[in-house]
């Protein structure tokens, strides 16, 4: 069932990235050039995101899931060098692509030179980054 | 800096927020799984024991859903490069390693992170649209 689950949260997920037009390079990067034509849509995607999943967690955090573990009580406060340059090589590529992970993901469905570039590139670095160089057991999301 | 974003878009993109986070509400609710998807991803290439079923499923969901965007909604995919392709393959790397180095991108920081009132969601997101910003005004001023 936790499968079913997970598939059918993909599935939506990938409709609200369409629905909000996050899936285009354009809209994505449109809110980043502030020192262009701004458009703060990514910040009208953000709010409810994270407020439906703020509501979810608030309401069942530290209590038993009807297909899975426990969900946590607690919230990742650590802040190490790590988050920030990680973080920070993160905002550059999606800068330079206009395309997060899961965007890279759904794209797919129309595959193009930039969507498998995107992807593929996408997936090289997250490879890279499981080499022991930069392997360090820490808090993650 | 001047705004531009119409009603029509502001309520699609509030309506998009929303699916977002009735999938990812729900996946915490049901399974007490985080949709990061960078995580979820980097699970699957590795084969991630105890976690590659749920993770893989995700997947599976994220490349369904861009199929019925393509069949039922002309103009949601991406079509056209912003960049040259020698800088989206430069970007997609950063993109993969810095979300897995920073533990989270824009849905396992910016959804799921700020949605748990997490200090590192907050602060990573804040981060990555910083660099993303300068990037795009340096892109700007240099192209």
């Amino acid at each position: 069932m936790k499968i079913v689950v997970a598939f059918v949260s993909g599935l939506v997920f990938a409709l609200g990235l369409g629905r909000s037009g996050m899936l285009l390079p354009g809209k994505v990067l449109g809110f980043l050039d502030v020192a262009g034509r701004w458009d703060p849509a990514l910040l009208f995607v953000m709010g409810p995101a994270a407020g439906l999943t703020m509501a979810a967690w608030l309401w069942r955090k530290g209590r038993p899931t009807p297909w899975g573990g426990e969900i946590p009580r607690r919230s990742l406060h650590a802040l190490d060098a790590r988050l920030f340059l990680g973080a920070g090589l993160f905002g550059i590529g999606w800068g330079l692509t206009g395309v997060c992970p899961g965007p890279a993901v759904s794209n797919l469905a129309a595959p193009s030179a930039f969507t498998l570039t995107a992807l593929g590139a996408m997936i090289a670095g997250i490879l890279l980054s499981l080499l022991p160089l930069f392997q360090r057991r820490g808090p993650g999301h | 800096m001047m705004a531009s974003m119409d009603g029509d878009a502001a309520l699609r993109a509030l309506e998009g927020g929303a699916l977002i986070g009735l999938a990812a509400g729900a996946l915490l609710a049901l399974t007490g799984k985080t949709a990061g998807v960078s995580g979820i991803v980097e699970g699957v290439v590795r084969g991630e024991r105890g976690e590659w079923g749920w993770k893989a499923a995700f997947v599976l969901g994220l490349l369904a859903g861009g199929f019925v965007l393509r069949v039922a909604v002309p103009g949601a995919l991406a079509t056209s490069a912003p960049r040259a392709l020698p800088l989206i393959a430069v970007g997609g790397v950063l993109v993969g390693f810095g979300a897995r180095l920073g533990g989270g991108c824009t849905s396992g920081h910016g959804v799921c992170g700020i949605g748990r009132l997490s200090l590192r969601g907050v602060a990573g997101t804040l981060v990555f649209i910083a660099t993303g910003m300068a990037t795009v005004y340096l892109a700007r001023r240099l192209g």
